[in-house]
């Protein structure tokens, strides 16, 4: 009765335009070490997938030989290194560039051992001896249920605000959804030429429980036989302009108002089409477009409805070039579900739901390299976002054709997990504050990052002195991030919910992009060597107090050191006198204390690198921090991140494992990034401490207090004995 | 007994959104004294109505389905079933003003979306009161009704045997001594879908707006016909392979990995994305394409009512069934193929009018 097909490649003709040229640094990058091809041709895009290794400087930190006093000036040394990080990509075009794109691919794919490219969807076929012929590689076709289902397993495994519901109407049209610890069991409803309802139990567990045959190929063929309007894009730009009312027979032009007795009311459609049977008259192309477009929107959720609750589920992803970035579809779709099941279920979208084929059929190929035992993040700075290339949201840039979408993912070095002391994982927002919803912080933090661009560009180039390029990518750096900032500025929603984090995250990945792996590495190193010298005595005068007393003063002095800090958090003063002397406290009084810091570098963030270093350092001056290594009761982890802020349902297993395993009971979380724009109303099973000191004068404004405000923010769970207080109070 | 019941004539309406169905009760047990004291007005309607097939230019007069001595409410006749098109009712309603219908002071039940709308026409077009029905009170109560009291001539319900094989597909009686629980699916303009577990207890599951309009009104824009018969005529003769795109178009033959035979449609109206496509195909081709979709989509959405209703009987009603025989066969087919053999489809002869005698029986027996 249905099918899951996307279109067949005949039904839309596609010149091949080889007079176009490509970008190539822009689009298909890293070709060099590209392996492991992945191609999936629908009606009318071709979606790319590869893999690649990129090779990233990073910046290490290795410790002086100490014995041999020559740089005894120095805590530790820093050095750029050349790494080597997995990397995916996604490229999105439309079919009439494949053969510009297979014989660019050609001509820049070197040494690869490559002999197979996994293909999936309508167009495989059509398309399979073009590809062998200008790759010379075997077409090895994938079953394109399998493949969506893999992808979109994948995409909601390792992408934040991947799904998200859609309300036409509300200030933000996009609410995204946080990461649930499980993701399944769910629904896929595809809308492709037919309908495909997919019931996903597991990785490798799913059945098409049921489908229909009305569905975008109705729409596409029924409303080119009634408009004479041949692409997709344009009927439905027609819908959007029409009114169904006058072709469709509603509810009141039969009860002459509403059917109160059933609660159905006078604008529900009692029967589609209803009006163009009775009345002798012409119908607008654009009422006839809209009409249908209700027709089989409504039709596909009363399907997707029936079959939810025969199944018992509540989460429904639709998918499908019906869906496909359109706005128009997204509304009406939410509509029906909204109105079938009373507002019980909502009907979900996803950001990158165009990739999913491609990427099922990458993961398919590349099965052997394991992918799935591997968490993978977004980068931000080689994916262009949701709707880049919408014809709704820019139509100018449809116009131009040749748009190129890209999805990159980077695997992360660690594997991510749950912080296992949050509360309710499936509630967790890190963020504080969702500027795609607040008009007026969005404005200011956009405004914020891009006043501090100058001085970020000039730290970049200063970290590498002796590189002369420097200032030339740290110029590109800039061009890259500004763009970046103007397309959230018009699309918010470009990388799911905009926050504080993901700016600053963008921001991350855009240096590293241009090769600024750490550009605080040299100012964090002469701080930490400022710092250290005064650690013995900064122990000592806390020593000479009373127990009382110096509780209060641990926590002034660990306070003072975020505001003496030039740039927020964690470095120099800030571990050394403020984190250090205070985890000294804890260990004299006998606890356990982990400490963990970030995987890579973050602005002035101390890495877990440095803080080894910097805690050997103190331990050999330092007897209770040396006894506190031994007896392994002071544990340095990794968190697993790379961001100033802290995402806790996404931390290294390692540091879950070793939470779990002391049976912690306290979580102390400090400083703007992780304790005020993240976490600073996250729920723990036990009890934490959020500690910062506000350096924003605007978020200052924001939370009612005055600029380098405390916030000292002390909590219980329910249930535990002990009172709850929390503080903001000027120092 | 007789005096129990309301005064002649016997009227029971059901107005559509397309259609109004109209039952009359024409008694044939009248005594000579009746006859002499009977109003000339009322003589006249029972006269008019009963000597033609055919009112005005789209008034009909189902003689077929003519139930013959009927008793109700103590009198014997014969019950017949017209109708005529819902934009034809201002016509309707200045013949019974030209009739002088309100002067024989008799109540009009009436139900169907109509009634409502029209309330108020009524009453000053011809100066009649209407007796407001809830259309599915009135269609169960008139589905029960006609089922119990038809005996003689062709069975009232009837399915399909052999739904899967067209050669051996025949209509076979079937009695519905002990009809619940069963799902009632009533095919108007509109789709409504009841669950029904007693003549009292029922609930409206839920409906699609894909209905017997949605074919007419796409047949005419597709072809430019202009009437349900044309349209069903036209779908008789074409193919609908041609328009909608098969599981076999796209796959060569089954799907398998999913059991999807090759002959299921797998995009309806699939081809006519091709423009190549679009100029090959006959307007008889579209009809059917037509046709077969909204079943199909009835179909479809019936059987997930079935399941989540954990029922297993589905009486199939409305007009959108009137000589459509194709659209039954398809609807037989498809509980049938789709449930391997666990749900049966249902049909009743009488398929658009139970509304209309739901109206009735609530003017002789007010519930």
């Amino acid at each position: 009765m249905a099918e899951c097909v996307r279109l067949d490649s005949s039904t839309s003709s596609h010149t091949m335009d080889k007079s176009i040229t490509l970008p190539p640094d822009e689009i298909f990058r890293n070709l060099e070490n590209a392996k492991r091809f992945a191609i999936d041709i629908g009606g009318s895009l071709t979606k790319l997938a590869y893999y690649s290794t990129v090779q990233h400087k990073v910046a290490k930190v290795r410790s002086f030989d100490h014995a041999t006093k020559a740089a005894s000036d120095k805590l530790y040394e820093i050095s750029v290194q050349e790494e080597v990080t997995a990397r995916l990509h996604f490229i999105k075009f439309e079919n009439a560039y494949i053969e510009t794109c297979l014989d660019f691919i050609k001509d820049h794919l070197v040494n690869t051992d490559t002999k197979v490219i996994k293909a999936t969807g309508g167009g495989a076929h059509k398309f399979k001896e073009l590809i062998e012929r200008k790759l010379g590689l075997k077409v090895d076709k994938e079953d394109e249920m399998t493949c969506l289902i893999k992808g979109c397993n994948f995409v909601l495994r390792n992408i934040p605000h991947e799904a998200f519901v859609y309300a036409k109407h509300a200030d933000s049209e996009f609410r995204f959804q946080t990461t649930q610890p499980d993701i399944f069991p769910y629904l896929l409803v595809n809308i492709g030429s037919g309908v495909s309802i997919v019931k996903v139990e597991s990785e490798d567990k799913f059945e098409r429980i049921g489908g229909s045959s009305i569905g975008g190929g109705t729409f596409w063929g029924l409303g080119a036989l009634l408009t004479k309007t041949k692409r997709f894009d344009e009927l439905l730009q027609l819908a959007s302009k029409g009114q169904h009312t006058s072709v469709d027979m509603l509810v009141k032009d039969i009860y002459g108002g509403s059917y109160g007795s059933l609660g159905l009311t006078g604008d529900l459609i009692a029967s589609s089409f209803g009006k163009s049977a009775t009345a002798d008259k012409e119908f607008s192309k654009e009422d006839m477009a809209k009409s249908l477009l209700h027709m089989i929107s409504n039709d596909i959720g009363q399907l997707a409805c029936l079959y939810a609750k025969l199944h018992n589920l509540s989460r429904v992803y639709f998918g499908g070039f019906f869906i496909r970035g359109h706005p128009v579809t997204m509304h009406t779709i939410t509509y029906s579900i909204n109105f079938f099941t009373k507002g019980e279920v909502q009907a979900l979208f996803l950001r990158h739901e165009g990739y999913l084929g491609a990427i099922g059929a990458f993961l398919k190929g590349a099965e052997e390299d394991n992918p799935n035992q591997y968490s993978w993040g977004e980068n931000y700075a080689g994916s262009s976002g949701l709707m880049s290339v919408s014809p709704d949201m820019n139509p100018m840039q449809r116009a131009r054709s040749g748009t190129f979408d890209m999805l990159e993912m980077d695997r992360l070095e660690r594997q991510l997990v749950n912080l296992p002391l949050l509360q309710d994982p499936s509630s967790y927002i890190p963020d504080t504050m969702d500027l795609t919803e607040d008009a007026l912080a969005r404005e200011y933090w956009l405004y914020c990052f891009e006043e501090a661009l100058d001085g970020v560009v000039k730290r970049a180039v200063a970290s590498q002195p002796d590189m002369p390029e420097a200032a030339q990518r740290a110029e590109k750096f800039r061009q890259k991030y500004r763009h970046k900032l103007q397309t959230l500025r018009q699309q918010p929603f470009a990388y799911g919910s905009l926050t504080v984090r993901s700016l600053l995250d963008t921001r991350e990945h855009c240096l590293n992009e241009f090769n600024f792996p750490d550009p605080y590495s040299k100012i964090k190193q002469k701080e930490n060597d400022m710092a250290l010298k005064y650690y013995q005595k900064a122990v000592k005068s806390l020593e000479e107090l009373s127990w009382e007393q110096r509780q209060f003063a641990l926590v002034r002095v660990e306070l003072m050191a975020f505001i003496s800090c030039e740039h927020p958090d964690n470095s120099g003063v800030d571990i050394i006198l403020g984190v250090m002397p205070f985890v000294r406290e804890l260990l004299s009084r006998g606890t356990e204390v982990v400490l963990a810091s970030n995987s890579g570098p973050a602005l002035n963030d101390v890495t877990n690198g440095e803080l080894q270093i910097l805690t050997e350092r103190i331990a050999a001056m330092d007897p209770v921090i040396q006894a506190g290594l031994r007896e392994d009761r002071l544990m340095l982890v990794q968190s697993g991140s790379s961001s100033p802020c802290l995402d806790l349902s996404r931390l290294d297993k390692v540091l879950a494992m070793v939470v779990r395993e002391r049976q912690t009971d306290l979580v102390i979380i400090e400083g703007m990034g992780r304790a005020i724009h993240t976490n600073y109303y996250a729920m723990l099973s036990c009890e934490s401490l959020k500690m910062a000191v506000i350096k924003n004068s605007w978020l200052a404004d924001r939370l009612g207090g005055k600029l380098f405000s405390v916030v000292f923010k002390y909590e219980v769970p329910a249930g535990k004995p002990s009172q709850h207080s929390a503080a903001l109070s000027p120092l | 007994i007789s005096v129990r019941c309301s005064a002649f004539p016997w009227f029971g309406m059901d107005i559509g959104g397309t259609l109004v169905k109209l039952v009359y009760f024409e008694p044939k047990d009248i005594t000579a004294e009746e006859e002499q004291e009977e109003v000339e007005n009322l003589k006249s309607i029972r006269r008019y109505l009963t000597s033609n097939t055919a009112y005005g230019k789209t008034g009909i007069r189902d003689v077929h389905l003519e139930l013959q001595d009927l008793t109700l409410c103590g009198r014997t006749g014969n019950l017949h079933f017209i109708r005529f098109p819902t934009h034809d009712l201002p016509a309707f309603l200045q013949m019974g003003r030209n009739k002088h219908f309100s002067s024989l002071h008799t109540t009009l039940c009436a139900t169907g979306g109509g009634a409502y709308k029209f309330e108020s026409d009524f009453r000053t077009m011809a100066d009649l009161q209407l007796h407001k029905l809830d259309e599915l009170d009135c269609l169960i109560r008139g589905v029960l009704y006609i089922d119990s009291v038809v005996s003689g001539g062709p069975s009232e319900c009837y399915y399909f045997e052999n739904p899967t094989d067209p050669d051996r597909c025949i209509q076979k009686p079937y009695t519905l001594e002990n009809p619940y629980p069963l799902l009632l699916v009533n095919i108007g303009s509109g789709v409504s879908i009841l669950a029904v577990y007693s003549e009292s207890n029922y609930k409206r599951v839920t409906g699609t707006s894909l209905g017997g309009g949605t074919f007419l009104g796409l047949c005419c824009l597709l072809t430019g016909c202009s009437t349900f018969e044309e349209a069903l005529e036209m779908a008789s003769q074409g193919e609908s392979t041609r328009v909608d795109k098969l599981v076999r178009d796209i796959y060569g033959g089954d799907y398998e990995r999913f059991g999807l035979p090759g002959w299921a449609v797998a995009s309806s109206f699939g081809n006519m994305m091709s423009k190549e496509k679009r100029e090959s195909v006959s307007k008889e081709d579209l009809a059917r394409a037509t046709l077969v979709t909204i079943t199909n989509n009835i179909g479809s959405i019936t059987r997930m009512c079935a399941l989540n209703e954990n029922i297993e009987r589905v009486v199939f009603v409305g007009n959108f069934l009137r000589v459509n025989t194709l659209s039954m066969k398809l609807l037989a087919y498809a509980m049938d193929y789709w449930s391997k053999g666990q749900l049966k489809a249902l049909f009743l002869q009488h398929e658009g009018y139970f509304g209309a005698v739901g109206a009735l029986l609530e003017l002789l027996h007010p519930s």
